[in-house]
């Protein structure tokens, strides 16, 4: 049975609470009174909604509660979700004004038009697929992104949030997949070749011009998916005969002309004229939008990139090649011939390389570029296949660098060369999407005696230690007795065939076979580094790390080290102490030595980042150890408190879904009432002394690994 | 219904298993086989090293032994052992030692899958010593002349763990295999499974675009042998687009995203 609605008074109560009216001053009687009449299931999910937005943005909130409730019987729920999350995910960009403008465009939702945004298709749900299918399709590996409309630049293809043109979500899956295909197409055969600017300036009218173009370059594009992609063809011919009106008479020669397979570039353009005097000028609504603006800045990035990468790569080529044949040779005398022969058939395309007339399949990268180079120009220009002279290019410059963590954090506040993590919001619900900026960052090496201390300090320690790990080496053994093995078991044999003699059951187990032991465990340690551990725990962290590595060096576990810190989430930093490649060396030891306390304990996208290079580590069984002193906190930030636990237990639950197992060590000693919760998916223990830590460190690890 | 069992030792391929050469394999694997020399394949699953092999053993008119590897495979499966049968011991030829006494081919398919130690048997064969060590009997087998040894690996893997040694893979004339080219793929897909050229055609365009995504999402691409499956089933009936969804889409991936990816690659180009 449906529960009673909620009366006015009843919500007026929470609302001032979520909505801060004693600040704000908002008026919820009246947002009161329009929710009092509806079914208590719809109260139940605007007020969720107002509850979850409040905890981005008071303002944010108040504005959906005055809009929802209107919105509520024209819009599905799902969209109303996706409107609100969407919302949000503007103001975590680009703050409140541009987010108010988003609340805003709902205003002008007119029913008409989005009838059927109930069957639309959602960009989240759909890019995945159409990534992939994107990038199945020959030519320039094409990135899918958000944005207001359809269009590309050559590099990256960009769909609206939502695709609703028709009523049922299979079609409008295929409108959109046919748009996909159509911007690919532009990029493949040659449409952002054009160089737009030029041929708008010599009509009177370019904007005329180039939606003309545009549309002549639909056609033909269409022409060659018929051919390429038929079964695609098929679809998007039933899908325009739905949605779009019926070719104007007047095109129908023009259309004839581009309906040939191979129809090139220049077709369209020689029909441009005729077009343009034509008066109407057909539009579908799966040929997206064309934006020369971006495409002419993307082509004039990438130019002289790639034609410096494809010498410098080919230099190399030539270089591998010379010292493979004939080592003696001298290089720079006679200039070697290069050759590309472009194989463009059957909607693959293919490179061949002939090197003084010998040929030479080029290497994926090489392939790539002379694919990109190819859809840039219709053909490689002889320049770009000069190999590179010694010092001609700063590899540095053409190559993408890693950025400097420190250089960037000097410059303006911006994310260059950082990796973004999302972050769990637990009062929306929802991810904040690209939310922390992390950047890993090394760890000045301190040599001193530290190490040689620890260790003479726990001299006692580390004897039992060794014992204690060698014991856990799992050796290989043989097993007697086994029904199947290598060798036969001598013993059991003569007692079987004794048996046999007495009339007695014979047994089967006759056999040895040897045990391998593999120990597959790779672990990583993520460390605590936040100002807090200043003093006793610190010095207790590294005294750990140090035992920890010696018995860690006796089982041969693939481990690394990590730490943690960061001030806001603009600037979370991961220390590398040591990565899974490094062999614990003096230099190792020395970066533990210098492990010193940094800022705060933002603890999400440490686990979330450890997560991922554990996942690309090959073991079989990957652990990740978290030692921490206590409470996430950051500063001057919702992180301390419910919302950073609730982001650190929801790291720790994705870490364990893709099967790490997590395990938490904490000093802290007050606050456990909060622990149980927040490593709810991982195991956990809590050390009273912070001396003990060097000691438990290394039982603990003993105990989860075995 | 009665299913033939065979003795491989003794048996000979009867029928010409159906091969199309890409380069001078064929040339080259004779010409390793007359210096006794053994032979590597390297190259991606289903892309014809098996069948190849079995075209060889053809041509040269030799037995045919072949021994899928996996990681449990131990020396003494390949060697052989002692069983017991009736109160005594009794001595049991490997499928390797089989080979070497009837003059056959052994083939080891996918040898890195095997453990490390066992590969280490073969070397004594492999280099101009051709002898096999059997330990437990206190012999030596010499191979005679027409004894050849080939293994197969698949380079793909790209994984630390899975790689040949060198002091195995310096013993071995290697022979690179890939995916045929677009015309000769589609001949083979048309020829082994029986469908039109122009389906045979679009089957191989669509390898080639799984092919795209491998390194993207996909581990390995669409081999030939899929395309074959996928054909046969068309010929016998199967709407294409079905047919790739399960002959090949359900075959090189689990991931669903991926799978409705490359359905919808098929059932644009069908």
């Amino acid at each position: 049975m449906a529960l009673a609605p909620l009366t006015a008074a009843e919500m007026e109560a929470s609302l001032h609470v979520w909505l801060d009216t004693e600040f704000t001053f908002f008026k919820v009687e009246e947002l009161a009174a329009e929710l009092a009449v509806l079914p208590r299931d719809d109260q139940d999910f605007l007020l969720g909604w107002i509850r979850r937005i409040a905890s981005t943005h008071i303002t944010l909130a108040w504005q959906f509660g005055r809009r929802a409730p209107a919105l509520l019987p024209r819009m599905e729920r799902r969209l109303l979700e996706a409107w609100a999350v969407h919302t949000c995910d503007v103001f975590d960009r680009t703050g409140l004004q541009t987010a108010l403008r988003v609340m805003e465009e709902a205003d002008s939702f007119d029913e008409e038009q989005h009838r059927n945004d109930a069957a639309g298709a959602l960009f989240d749900d759909i890019a995945p697929v159409l990534g992939n299918f994107v990038c199945g399709l020959s030519g320039r590996r094409l990135k899918l992104e958000e944005g207001e409309a359809a269009w590309t630049d050559g590099e990256r293809i960009v769909l609206p949030p939502l695709v609703a043109a028709l009523p049922n979500e299979t079609d409008n899956f295929q409108l959109a997949k046919a748009t996909v295909a159509l911007l690919w197409a532009q990029t493949r055969f040659g449409t952002l070749r054009i160089d737009f600017a030029a041929i708008g300036a010599r009509y009177d009218d370019p904007d005329r011009a180039l939606a003309r173009l545009h549309a002549l370059e639909t056609l033909r594009l269409s022409a060659r998916i018929a051919h390429e992609l038929p079964g695609l063809h098929r679809e998007m011919q039933r899908l325009r005969a739905t949605l779009d009106a019926a070719l104007p008479a007047a095109w129908q020669p023009l259309a004839a002309h581009l309906a040939a397979p191979d129809a090139p570039l220049d077709a369209s353009l020689a029909l441009l004229d005729a077009a343009y005097a034509l008066d109407d000028c057909p539009q579908w609504r799966d040929q997206g939008v064309l934006r020369p603006d971006a495409v002419a800045a993307a082509r004039a990035a990438r130019l002289d990139k790639e034609k410096a990468r494809l010498r410098i790569k080919l230099a190399e080529l030539l270089e591998e090649h010379a010292s493979d044949d004939e080592p003696a040779r001298d290089a720079p005398a006679d200039k070697p011939e290069v050759e590309v022969s472009v194989r463009d058939e059957n909607g693959a395309l293919d490179f061949e390389i002939t090197l003084d007339g010998a040929p030479l399949a080029p290497p994926d990268d090489v392939r790539q570029l002379l694919t990109s180079v190819y859809l840039d120009f219709g053909d490689i220009p002889p320049e770009y296949l000069a190999p590179a002279g010694e010092g001609e290019y700063d590899p540095n410059l053409v190559f993408d660098q890693p950025e400097d963590p420190d250089a960037v954090w000097h410059g303006t506040y911006h994310e260059k060369g950082a990796e973004l993590y999302p972050e769990w919001d637990h009062g929306r619900q929802h991810y904040r999407k690209n939310w922390c900026v992390m950047r890993e960052k090394p760890v000045t090496p301190v040599h001193d005696g530290f190490v040689r201390d620890t260790l003479a300090r726990h001299a006692g320690v580390v004897r039992h230690l060794r014992r204690k790990f060698e014991a856990l080496r799992d050796e290989n053994r043989f097993e007697k007795r086994q029904t199947q093995g290598d060798e036969i078991d001598l013993d059991a044999l003569v007692e079987a065939l004794a048996d046999a003699q007495d009339g007695r059951e014979m047994s089967d187990r006759l056999f040895v076979r040897l045990h391998r032991a593999e120990r597959n465990i790779a672990v990583a340690f993520l460390v605590d580094m936040s100002g807090s551990t200043k003093g006793w725990i610190n010095e207790a962290e590294r005294e750990a790390l140090i035992l920890l590595c010696e018995a860690l060096e006796l089982l041969g576990d693939r481990y690394a080290i990590y730490g943690f810190s960061g001030t806001t989430r603009k600037r979370c930093e991961l220390f590398r102490i040591k990565t899974f490649d490094e062999a614990y060396s003096d230099e190792i030891k020395a970066r533990i030595s210098g492990i010193r306390p940094q800022e705060y304990t933002r603890m999400g996208f440490a686990i979330r980042h450890m997560t991922k290079l554990l996942n690309a580590v090959e073991a079989r069984t990957r652990v990740l150890v978290t030692l921490s002193d206590g409470r996430p906190d950051d500063y001057f930030d919702v992180y301390r408190g419910q919302y950073g636990v609730e982001d650190t237990r929801m790291a720790l639950m994705e870490a364990s879904r893709t099967g790490i197992h997590p395990f938490c060590i904490t000093l802290d000693r007050d606050a456990r009432d909060y622990l149980p919760h927040m490593y709810g998916a991982a195991r956990y223990v809590i050390l009273d002394d912070v001396r003990q830590l060097p000691v438990k460190v290394t039982d603990i690890y003993r105990r989860i690994t075995t | 219904m009665n299913a033939r069992t065979l003795d491989p030792a003794q048996h000979l391929i009867e029928k010409e298993p159906y091969y199309e050469p890409v380069g001078d394999e064929i040339q080259l694997f004779e010409a390793a086989y007359r210096q006794q020399i053994p032979v590597l394949l390297k190259g991606p699953t289903g892309c014809g090293k098996t069948r190849f092999m079995e075209h060889m053993a053809w041509r040269l008119k030799r037995p045919l032994i072949t021994v899928s590897c996996h990681d449990d495979l131990t020396a003494s499966d390949l060697v052989g052992r002692y069983l017991v049968k009736g109160g005594e011991t009794v001595w049991v030829d490997g499928p390797l030692t089989r080979a070497v006494r009837c003059g056959g081919i052994c083939y080891l398919d996918e040898i890195v899958e095997a453990r490390k130690d066992t590969m280490v048997v073969i070397h004594p064969l492999a280099d101009d010593r051709r002898t096999l060590p059997m330990e437990k009997l206190g012999q030596i087998v010499e191979a005679p002349p027409e004894f050849c040894l080939a293994i197969s690996y698949n380079p793909g893997y790209q994984s630390v763990l899975k790689d040949l040694k060198q002091s195995t893979r310096q013993r071995f004339v290697a022979l690179e295999f890939d995916y045929p080219s677009a015309e000769l793929e589609r001949r083979i897909v048309a020829s082994e499974s029986g469908v039109p050229d122009a389906v045979a055609a679009n089957l191989v365009r669509f390898a080639q675009m799984t092919r795209n995504l491998k390194g993207s999402g996909l581990e390995e691409g669409a081999s030939t042998r899929l395309l074959v499956h996928a054909g046969k089933l068309i010929a016998d009936g199967v709407s294409p687009v079905t047919a790739c969804k399960s002959a090949v889409a359900q075959a090189v991936t689990d991931d669903a995203d991926m799978l409705k990816a490359i359905q919808e690659l098929s059932s644009s180009i069908f």
